[in-house]
């Protein structure tokens, strides 16, 4: 049980699979452009993450080492229709925000780097915890992002307005904004890690 | 205009954030870039047609449009492999110029995001080769543009916590600031 902690807590911080591995950025900066899109991102990536994660591992005793990639390939497949098709269904506004990044789970580096890296080489539950450590580190980066980029584009949060004489500045919400927003947070987390480092 | 718009004022790296990975991880250098452009563009250019058929002829009569994203990705994973093949069999000075970059498109998700967009706005056989010939132009523009700029960004000095990464963001969002320009083409 302490190792489940362990592998949670790693895809947090330690391997945080969007700002440190610096993989699966296109959704996050596609999407982040308010917190709404950002958590429901998270989620249905998270569904996806977690999943694959469990059958990845829970196939390996009759995978073929060689057709590996493939079989891989199809289990993150069958759990990305599954998101699409669910999201489409109940929340077809926020499929509409989301557009074709639900589909592109598919080829998100992230989740297949776990495949590869971690499920196909650890038991059932560890490979659950690292699902869900990666999923949480994905969730509070596409979140941090999305908080910034509403906030300074448009003024709110969550779609409250904040500070009423805050004149927001369009861009953040547009493509540029973006990209300053995750070189902003990268600098940012550079600098922390040196100061708990130091002490 | 289709290809205007697609290497330009929708340009699939800076307005649609897809194929960010070889953006930010090949961009060191001018010559792989172009090596990656050449291998994205033939690749996305037949994934187009290949999936074109398979959409409209295999799974729209037979029903099975939610079998869309494991049947594209599967076929560009197939597809990549064959290239692969038959370039090292028949073009080998073309295979060492851009072996390498093959095998990474698979998980480019560019080429699997082109394919569904051209699904989306209902393009036709040759709108869709126009199309993807015009995203991968504008793929091979950023990355040299990037890399450009990532070679001078190496001479200049940098505040500590903005190397690496940090300051290639940056310079992203600028370029991007730029290409949002070109929007005032569309009217």
């Amino acid at each position: 049980m302490r190792n489940f902690f362990k592998y949670v807590v790693n895809g947090i911080f330690k391997e945080n699979p969007v700002l440190i591995l610096m993989i699966g950025l296109c959704s996050v900066l596609a999407v982040s452009t308010s917190v709404e899109n950002a958590i429901g991102m998270g989620l249905a990536f998270s569904f996806v993450m977690i999943f694959s994660n469990l059958f990845v591992s829970l196939l390996r005793p009759i995978t073929p080492n060689e057709i590996r990639i493939p079989i891989f390939i199809i289990v993150i497949g069958t759990f990305t229709t599954i998101v699409d098709l669910v999201i489409s269904a109940y929340f077809p506004e926020l499929y509409k925000a989301l557009g074709i990044f639900i589909p592109l789970i598919v080829v998100n580096c992230i989740i297949i780097g776990r495949a590869e890296a971690f499920a196909y080489r650890h038991s059932v539950l560890e490979s659950v915890a690292d699902g869900i450590g990666i999923s949480l580190g994905y969730i509070w980066a596409i979140v941090a992002l999305g908080l910034i980029r509403e906030f300074l584009g448009n003024g709110t949060i969550l779609g409250k307005v904040i500070f009423s004489g805050f004149d927001p500045a369009k861009v953040f919400t547009m493509p540029p904004g973006a990209f300053w927003g995750i070189g902003l947070l990268i600098g940012l987390l550079k600098w922390f890690e040196k100061r708990v480092s130091r002490r | 205009m289709l290809f205007i718009s697609a290497s330009l004022i929708n340009n699939i790296v800076f307005m649609r954030f897809l194929a960010l990975c070889p953006f930010v991880g090949m961009s060191t250098q001018i010559e792989t870039s172009i090596g990656m452009g050449a291998a994205v563009t033939f690749v996305m250019v037949m994934a187009s047609v290949v999936t074109f058929f398979i959409y409209y002829y295999i799974l729209v009569p037979l029903n099975l449009l939610f079998l869309r994203t494991i049947s594209f990705i599967l076929v560009i994973a197939v597809l990549v492999q064959l290239v692969e093949m038959v370039i090292k069999k028949f073009l080998s000075s073309l295979y060492k110029a851009m072996g390498i970059y093959l095998p990474l498109i698979t998980t480019n998700c560019a080429i699997l995001g082109v394919t569904l967009l051209n699904i989306n706005y209902g393009h036709n056989l040759i709108e869709a080769i126009v199309y993807s010939l015009g995203v991968s132009l504008g793929f091979t523009i950023a990355l040299i543009l990037l890399a450009s700029i990532r070679d001078r960004l190496s001479y200049s000095e940098i505040p500590e916590f903005w190397k690496g990464y940090p300051i290639v963001f940056i310079s992203a969002g600028l370029l991007a600031l730029i290409f949002l320009g070109f929007q005032g083409l569309a009217h």
